[in-house]
């Protein structure tokens, strides 16, 4: 049986290299599957089609697997964010200090609904299962940065503050 | 390494740490760093080189009462400061030596004074990312003797004389799953930490991981020694960032210092540890799920037998604990199986971090004698129910648990007292709720959280738990009838009986436990179209349809 050569880089991009050296660490080996998908979401944002083929193909899991793998888990996306992210927490602490008012007041302001993004890319809502701070219920993440005890009012002014960019 | 070596490292720290006047220890905790405890660190730093005092500024992990953050503890004096801004830093530096800064000073004897301190020893006395400090407070000592002086047989025998149990929910008695795997056979065995801290809610876990990382390495490493593995998973959530970087510092620190690797300790015993990752998905927590994604496939969980003891990651032997049981062996080995069984109550060994949070004054992470009674948890160590609301339930053990009422709070906190109320004791999650939460919501809440986390393998989890959401979004919303309530009640035992996993077996919990406790206020969404915590907001609705 010939020796298996991994296929080529889908582009020139850097990036590729970056996930390549995820599945070159792990010997190419298919358990390497959502590792890699890891490094192709934190260094391209998403999971766009051409990622997930070039991963399955380079890994040889059937496209399928990697597909149900990639919209299995929450964590991963197929749509690429927003040029800023608020998720906010919806676990239990945050629900019972109210993050519901929170999430419908994001939702009316920003006219979509969490999993979506603005039509001008600007911003993408989430909600979040649990961030695990939650002595400082409700929580909202603010493009990664942690905020406790948040206000309706101040998720408002924090997107106010990327209007206005 | 030799533990003469580690005694000398211990003993450097320790000159070293002499050399300084004063310990101004930072909190660097998620609730803390959150406020700013960054810059107050920066700013404590300056502030000491100003003064000319002889000050160490250390950061550390979770002091525990997070509602007070960002917290500063001062030593020899262990003052504790509440509130902490960088602007404080000069008048805190300058009172060393002196009287401390009143108004910054937090008098929380209450909230220490019940508790006792096993797995959370550490917290806020070491930098989590030095080997070294952990080394100073006995840290791989335990891992040493058990690798120079004792057998994996009497390692397997002291863990079961602790009599400790499982901390990730189920309570299963830790010797005897070490044993287990000990017995099977195959040169290949594998350790695996689950810290996938699903339940929302609960981030002890997390807590760990962050501030004490390498007390979880030394676990594993014992676990491994004593059951014959030579290879070791952290299974870490994605979304626990802080904690797989803490997490791959340690682990890089211990391969440095020889205590994980090749022939560690001039032994023949070899073990490494490797971090996977988490992907969101709450159902991985169950440990068949954990190991499909440690292999890189979709969290399907798989009926047992054959348990993970005998046929898990890759078909071999595996032994899978929580982050929390592993942080209890060193002490245990330490201390002695009798130390540890000495503490807590009949069936219930040792103590528990729980993360108390919702409704209560004093929000943060707590460490418990098992057998404490719940009252005192949320009334003395808690604070009780700020804002002048009542109490109304304690909710534990995430969407896997149940809402204890205030009735039952002189309970004592145990695995069987939990489960004998209709509750688990899950990871430790513990969430407050005042009059102004409607327990029917609070059921669909959980009803929802498992309806989208049913990874859809089994029809009576993943069609069941969509039934009961239907069921009650429509009793929240006034139009349900009593036959709803009695389907209801059929489905939460056929979805109890019938699911393939825990996830499925223990999803209809905070429903049956609302019904036993809070039935009325089922029975008033229903008859009287009415929630009385005004959450759901039936008037405003049935308003508009007529």
């Amino acid at each position: 049986m010939p020796a298996f050569t991994p296929p080529p880089l889908p582009s020139d991009d850097k990036r590729w290299k970056i996930v390549n050296g995820t599945m070159r660490k792990n010997g190419f080996a298919r358990y390497a599957l959502i590792e890699t998908l890891h490094t192709v979401q934190s260094s391209f944002g998403y999971l766009d089609d051409d990622a997930i083929r070039f991963v399955a193909n380079s890994l040889r899991v059937p496209l399928s697997q990697a597909y149900g793998v990639v919209t299995f888990y929450h964590y991963f996306s197929l749509k690429p964010p927003g040029k800023h992210t608020v998720t906010l927490c919806a676990g239990t602490a945050c629900y019972i200090k109210g993050s519901d008012k929170l999430i419908a007041a994001a939702e009316k302001r920003l006219g979509i609904q969490p999993g979506q993004t603005t039509r001008d890319g600007n911003v993408s809502l989430m909600t979040a299962r649990c961030v695990g701070a939650c002595s400082r219920a409700p929580v909202a993440l603010c493009d990664g940065e942690v905020a406790g005890e948040m206000t309706s009012e101040q998720v408002l002014e924090q997107l106010e503050r990327w209007t206005v960019e | 390494m030799t533990i003469e070596e580690l005694e000398q490292i211990a003993e450097s720290v320790r000159l070293e740490n002499g050399k300084f006047d004063y310990e101004v220890n930072v909190c660097m905790d998620l609730a803390c760093s959150s406020q700013g405890s960054e810059k107050l660190r920066e700013a404590l730093v300056k502030a000491a080189e100003e003064s000319g005092k002889k000050v160490l500024v250390r950061r550390t992990g979770c002091m525990g009462p997070c509602s007070s953050g960002p917290l500063v503890r001062v030593d020899p004096e262990e003052t504790l400061y509440r509130h902490v801004k960088a602007g404080n830093a000069e008048e805190i530096v300058a009172s060393l030596g002196g009287s401390p800064v009143p108004s910054l000073q937090c008098d929380l004897n209450e909230h220490f004074g019940s508790q006792v301190r096993v797995v959370l020893e550490n917290a806020g006395y070491i930098d989590p990312e030095k080997i070294d400090d952990y080394i100073s407070r006995d840290g791989y000592k335990a891992l040493l003797t058990v690798l120079t002086e004792m057998t994996p047989k009497g390692v397997i025998h002291r863990i079961t004389e602790s009599g400790l149990r499982g901390r990730g929910g189920g309570g299963y008695p830790t010797g005897l799953k070490w044993g287990t795997v000990a017995k099977s056979s195959g040169d290949l065995k594998y350790v695996v930490c689950n810290g996938d801290e699903g339940d929302p809610g609960a981030f002890m876990d997390r807590s760990v991981m962050e501030g004490d990382p390498h007390r979880v390495i030394e676990g594993m490493a014992i676990a491994a020694y004593a059951v014959g593995a030579s290879k070791g998973f952290i299974y870490v959530r994605a979304e626990y960032p802080v904690a797989v970087a803490r997490l791959t510092t340690a682990l890089r620190e211990a391969r440095r210092r020889g205590l994980l690797g090749n022939g560690i300790c001039g032994t023949v015993f070899n073990f490494d540890v490797e971090i996977r990752l988490g992907a969101g998905a709450f159902v991985c927590g169950e440990e068949t799920a954990l190991i499909a994604s440690i292999e890189g496939r979709r969290g399907t969980p798989k009926p047992r037998p054959p348990y993970p003891a005998m046929s898990g990651l890759w078909g071999k032997p595996t032994l899978i604990n929580n982050v929390e049981t592993y942080a209890n062996i060193a002490p245990i080995v330490r201390n002695g199986g009798k130390w540890f069984f000495n503490m807590g109550s009949e069936r219930s060994k040792g103590t528990k971090v729980f993360a108390l949070t919702g409704k209560i004054a004093h929000t943060g992470l707590v460490e418990v004698p098992m057998g404490i009674k719940l009252r005192e948890i949320i009334e003395v160590i808690g604070g009780g129910v700020p804002d002048g609301h009542t109490f109304k339930a304690v909710q534990t053990g995430g969407p896997s648990g149940g809402c204890i009422p205030v009735q039952m709070m002189d309970v004592g906190v145990s695995y069987d007292a939990l489960l004998k109320m209709g509750s688990i004791m899950g990871s430790g999650g513990m969430i407050v709720m005042d009059d102004t939460s409607c327990m029917v919501n609070v059921a669909r809440f959980f009803i929802e959280f498992c309806m989208t986390e049913s990874c859809g393998k089994c029809i009576p989890c993943r069609a069941g738990t969509a039934q009961m959401y239907t069921l009650l979004t429509r009793i929240c919303q006034g139009v349900g009838t009593m036959d709803d309530l009695e389907l209801l009640e059929d489905l939460c035992s056929t979805v109890k009986e019938a699911s393939l996993c825990g996830l499925g077996q223990t999803a209809p919990n905070p429903v049956l436990s609302t019904l036993k406790y809070f039935r009325n206020e089922y029975i008033e969404h229903i008859a009287e179209k009415r929630c009385r915590a005004g959450v759901c907001n039936i008037e405003a609705r049935v308003e508009v349809t007529a």
